[in-house]
C-alpha cells in the first residue's frame, strides 16, 4: 500500500510527496524565521550560561596550566605511598621558578592550601629560597627541598598535588552534597558537625513540599470557588487572586515582614484577643514560619490559576449526574470532579514546587537563619565567597533535582495530564 | 397490576429564581405509573424548571412534589431513586463505558456479581454489548447517548427523567433515537419524564404531553387530541402547522360558528367561543383544506397560489386566501399530481369542524 502511495503522480509527472515538500517549503522557512528570533534568544540567555556554568563547575585547569612539568613527571611516579623521584621535585621547582618570576605563585598557594592546609606556608618558603637565590640547581632538588619544612617531607602534600592534575573535576558536587575527596582519591563524608549543604538541600525539600501542600489546600477551594460563581462575581475574586501578582514580589515580602514581626500587626492581634501573653509573642518571623507564610501567599497563584481553567471545563451536570445516581455530595466529588481536576493538580503542584524549590528572595528576606534554602547559599558563594565555581555546581545540582522531579511526575502522572491553561 | 395515576403528582408547585418571575406558576400535575409523558415547549417555558425540581436540583418555591405518595421536596437528588439522562448526557469522562454504568450501583454498594450482570443486561438493551471498556470519548453521540440512558435505567429507578437527551444529534439518529427510546420504555415500563421544545418528537415518543408555555400547562393530552384538538391557539400554533384567521364571532350554534373577517364570513366549530361579538382565532391544518372537493364542505372559497416549494414527499403551496397571503397547503405527491403554479386560482374547501374557533391571539 504505501510503496504505490509512493508512486502517485501529479498532472505534471513529479512525484507527489516532493511537489508537496515544494508547495510547504516556503511555509517552512516562514515559520522558521518566525521563531528564529526566540530561538536566539533562548540559546543566548538560556543554553549558553547554563553550558558556560557547567564548564565552571568542573573546569579545574588553573593548577593544570601552572604545572605542567611536575605533572608530566608524575606520570612516572609509581608508588604513591612514598615520596615521588627527583624528576618530579625537579619539574615542580622548575615550574614554580616561573610562576614565581610571573608573580602568579601567590595563587598556586592559595588553590593547593584549599586542597591540603599548610600549603601557603611551605610555598612561601619555596618562593623566599628562591628569590634569595639559596637553591643549587645542580644538587638534588629532593634533598634541598624537603629540608626546607617537614611538610614537604610528607607524601600527603605531593598526593594533594597530584590530586590537581586532571583538567576537570567533580570536587564542588560532591563539596555540595557534603563530601570531598579523600587522600586515596576515595569519596569521604565530611565531619557531622561540618555538613551544612545537606541540611540545606532537605529544608529546601522540605519547605518545597510544604509550601505546595499549604497552596494545594487553600487553592482548591478557591479555584472551585471561582469556576462556579457567577461570572460578575468571579470576575471580582479572579481580581483578588491575581493582584499580589500584579505587586512586587519585593514589596509583598516587605509586607509580610512588617505583619510577623514581633510587634507586627499580626502579634498584636494575637495580644489583643488573649490569645498570647505581651511579654511572649511568638516569633513568626526570621524563621520557618515567615518562610511559610510568605511564600505560601505569593506562590497561591501559580497554583489557583491551572486548577481554575481545568475545572472551568468540567460541565456542572457531570455532578449532577453523579448525585441523581445515587452518590451523595461527597462521594460524587470524589469520584467524579476529583479525578477530573487532577491534570489541574498535577500543574498546579508542579509549578508551585519547582519555583518553591529555586526560591530566593523572600526566603532571604524573611528566613532568618533556619528558613534560608539553597538558593540563599548560591547566593552567598556567588557574592560573598567568590566561589563562582561551587556555586555553578549548586546551580547545576538544583537544575538536575528539578529535571529528575520533572521526570518522576512524567512516570507518575504523565505531562500529557498536565493542563496548565 | 394496578397502576398509581398520581406516581409521581405536583401540587400546585411555583417557582421563582429571583422572588420577581414565577417561571413555574401553579402547576398541577399527575404522572401515572409506567407513563411516557413529555414536558414540551418553547425554550423559558419552565418545563426544564420543572424537571429539576423532580430530580432535586432544586427546591420549589411553594407547593410540594409527591412521588408514590411521599413528599420528595425535601429529599436529596442523591436519596430520590430518579434516574437522569442529561442534555450533554453527562457521562464521567474518566470511566469506561462499565465503570460509568456500575457508579449508581456500586455506590449503592450492590454485589460485583450482580453489577456485572445488571450492567450486562443494561448495555444489551442499548444494543451495546461488548463496549465495556472504551471510553465515552472513543464512542459517536448515539452511542454515548445510549451509555445515558442505560446509566439512567441500570439501577431500576422508578423514574426516569431525560432533558432534551436528543437535542445534539443529527436528525435521522435522532429519529432511530426516539423508537429506541420508546421501545425500551415499552419493555421496562418504567416511568419516563421527557422534557423537549421538538414537537414531533414529543408526537412520536410520548403517551401524554404537556404543553407548558409562560409556567404554565397550556393543555395536557395524548399526542392525537393534541394535535387534532388543540385547546387555545398557543397549543395550536406550537403543535404542528396552522393556518390562521383572526375574526370576530357572528353568529354562534351548539356546534358551529360564524366568524367574519375583514372582507368575508367563514364557518367554524366554536371551541373557546361562547358568544356573539367575541374576537376569535380561527385555526385549520393546512392538510385538513383540499383542493377542487369532491365532497360537499360547508367553507368553499377561491384563492391564489402565491407560491410552490417542493419537499420531496409533499409540495406547500402558499396562496393568497380571504385576504392573507399566508394560507398554506399541503400537497402530497401523489400519481395524480396536479399541475400547480405560480398565480393561478384554485379552489379550496374545508369542513367547518376541522376549523377551530380559538381564544384570540
Amino acid at each position: 500500500m504505501s510503496s504505490e502511495t509512493k508512486q502517485i503522480l501529479t498532472t505534471d509527472g513529479i512525484p507527489l510527496e516532493v511537489s508537496l515538500k515544494k508547495a510547504e517549503k516556503k511555509n517552512k522557512i516562514k515559520a522558521f524565521l518566525l521563531v528564529a528570533p526566540l530561538l536566539l534568544f533562548l540559546v543566548i540567555t538560556y543554553i549558553f550560561p547554563i553550558g558556560d556554568m557547567f564548564m565552571r563547575s568542573v573546569d579545574d585547569r588553573m593548577v593544570t596550566n601552572m604545572l605542567p612539568k611536575t605533572f608530566k613527571a608524575m606520570e612516572k611516579w609509581e608508588n604513591l605511598d612514598e615520596l615521588p623521584p627527583e624528576e618530579v621535585y625537579r619539574g615542580f621547582y622548575e615550574d614554580y621558578k616561573l610562576l614565581a618570576e610571573n608573580q602568579q605563585h601567590g595563587k598556586l598557594g592559595q588553590r593547593l592550601n584549599k586542597e591540603k592546609n599548610g600549603f601557603n606556608t611551605i610555598t612561601k618558603k619555596l618562593f623566599r629560597q628562591i628569590k634569595r637565590k639559596k637553591i643549587d640547581e645542580s644538587a638534588s632538588l629532593k634533598e634541598q627541598i624537603n629540608k626546607l619544612h617537614k611538610r614537604w617531607r610528607d607524601v600527603e602534600y605531593w598526593q594533594a598535588i597530584k590530586r590537581t592534575a586532571p583538567p576537570y573535576t567533580a570536587s564542588k558536587y560532591l563539596k555540595g552534597m557534603d563530601m570531598y575527596f579523600a587522600a586515596d582519591g576515595s569519596i569521604a563524608q565530611v565531619d557531622e558537625d561540618r555538613r551544612i549543604h545537606r541540611i540545606l538541600w532537605l529544608r529546601t525539600l522540605e519547605i518545597a513540599f510544604f509550601v505546595t501542600l499549604f497552596c494545594f489546600f487553600m487553592g482548591y477551594p478557591i479555584a472551585h470557588l471561582l469556576a462556579t460563581l457567577p461570572m460578575k462575581y468571579s470576575n471580582l475574586l479572579m481580581i483578588c487572586v491575581l493582584l499580589p501578582f500584579w505587586t512586587s514580589l519585593l514589596v509583598r515580602t516587605a509586607s509580610w515582614m512588617i505583619l510577623l514581626q514581633q510587634q507586627g500587626i499580626v502579634n498584636d492581634f494575637f495580644v489583643m484577643t488573649g490569645l498570647v501573653a505581651d511579654d511572649n509573642r511568638p516569633e513568626m518571623m526570621y524563621n520557618k514560619v515567615g518562610t511559610y507564610v510568605a511564600m505560601t501567599q505569593i506562590l497561591l497563584p501559580f497554583m489557583v490559576l491551572p486548577l481554575y481553567s481545568v475545572m472551568k471545563t468540567i460541565s456542572p451536570s457531570l455532578m449532577r449526574a453523579g448525585k441523581s445516581l445515587g452518590g451523595t455530595p461527597f462521594v460524587a466529588f470524589w469520584k467524579v470532579y476529583f479525578p477530573l481536576t487532577i491534570p489541574g493538580i498535577g500543574a498546579g503542584c508542579l509549578l508551585v514546587f519547582i519555583l518553591a524549590i529555586g526560591y530566593y528572595i523572600t526566603p532571604a528576606l524573611v528566613g532568618g537563619a533556619s528558613g534560608t534554602l539553597i538558593s540563599n547559599q548560591i547566593a552567598f558563594h556567588m557574592k560573598t565567597t567568590l566561589d563562582w565555581s561551587f556555586a555553578s555546581a549548586m546551580g547545576l545540582m538544583l537544575l538536575t533535582g528539578v529535571l529528575v522531579i520533572y521526570w518522576i511526575y512524567n512516570k507518575l502522572v504523565g505531562v500529557d495530564n498536565i493542563k496548565l491553561g | 397490576m394496578s397502576k398509581n395515576p398520581e406516581f409521581v403528582k405536583f401540587d400546585k408547585v411555583d417557582k421563582s429564581y429571583d422572588g420577581k418571575i414565577l417561571v413555574v406558576k401553579d402547576l398541577q400535575l399527575d404522572i401515572a405509573e409506567g407513563e411516557f409523558i413529555t414536558m414540551l415547549g418553547p425554550s423559558g417555558s419552565g418545563k426544564t424548571t420543572c424537571l429539576m425540581m423532580l430530580a432535586g436540583f432544586e427546591t420549589p418555591t411553594h407547593g410540594e412534589i409527591l412521588l408514590d405518595g411521599n413528599i420528595i421536596s425535601n429529599i436529596p437528588p442523591h436519596k430520590r431513586g430518579i434516574g437522569m439522562v442529561f442534555q450533554n448526557y453527562a457521562l464521567f469522562p474518566h470511566m469506561t463505558v462499565y465503570e460509568n454504568l456500575a457508579f449508581p450501583l456500586r455506590v449503592r454498594k450492590v454485589e460485583k456479581d450482580e453489577i456485572d450482570k445488571k450492567v450486562d443486561k443494561a448495555l444489551s438493551m442499548v444494543s451495546l454489548s461488548g463496549f465495556e471498556t472504551r471510553m465515552p470519548a472513543q464512542l459517536s453521540g448515539g452511542q454515548q447517548q445510549r451509555v445515558a440512558v442505560a446509566r439512567a435505567l441500570v439501577f431500576d429507578p422508578a423514574v426516569v427523567l431525560m432533558d432534551e437527551p436528543l437535542g445534539a444529534l443529527d436528525k435521522n439518529l435522532r429519529e432511530s433515537m426516539q423508537y429506541e427510546i420508546k421501545h425500551i420504555h415499552e419493555s421496562i415500563g418504567v416511568t419516563v419524564v421527557y422534557v423537549t421544545h421538538d414537537q414531533s418528537e414529543a408526537l412520536t415518543m410520548s403517551n401524554r404531553i404537556a404543553v407548558f408555555n409562560d409556567g404554565k400547562v397550556q393543555q395536557l393530552s395524548n399526542p392525537a387530541e393534541l394535535y387534532e384538538k388543540p385547546v387555545n391557539s398557543f397549543v395550536a400554533e406550537f403543535i404542528g402547522e396552522n393556518n390562521t384567521f383572526n375574526g370576530e364571532v357572528v353568529d354562534i350554534d351548539k356546534d358551529k360558528c360564524k366568524v367574519k373577517l375583514a372582507n368575508s364570513e367563514i364557518l367554524a366549530n366554536p371551541i373557546s367561543v361562547k358568544s356573539k361579538g367575541e374576537k376569535t382565532t380561527v385555526s385549520l391544518r393546512p392538510e385538513r383544506a383540499l383542493i377542487n372537493p369532491t365532497d360537499k364542505m360547508d367553507n368553499m372559497f377561491t384563492g391564489k397560489i402565491e407560491e410552490v416549494i417542493y419537499h420531496g414527499d409533499h409540495t406547500r403551496v402558499r396562496l393568497n386566501l380571504l385576504g392573507s397571503s399566508e394560507f398554506i397547503l399541503k400537497v402530497p405527491n401523489s400519481t395524480s399530481n396536479l399541475e400547480l403554479k405560480v398565480s393561478q386560482d384554485i379552489n379550496i374547501g374545508w369542513n367547518s369542524t376541522d376549523a377551530r374557533a380559538l381564544d384570540p391571539k
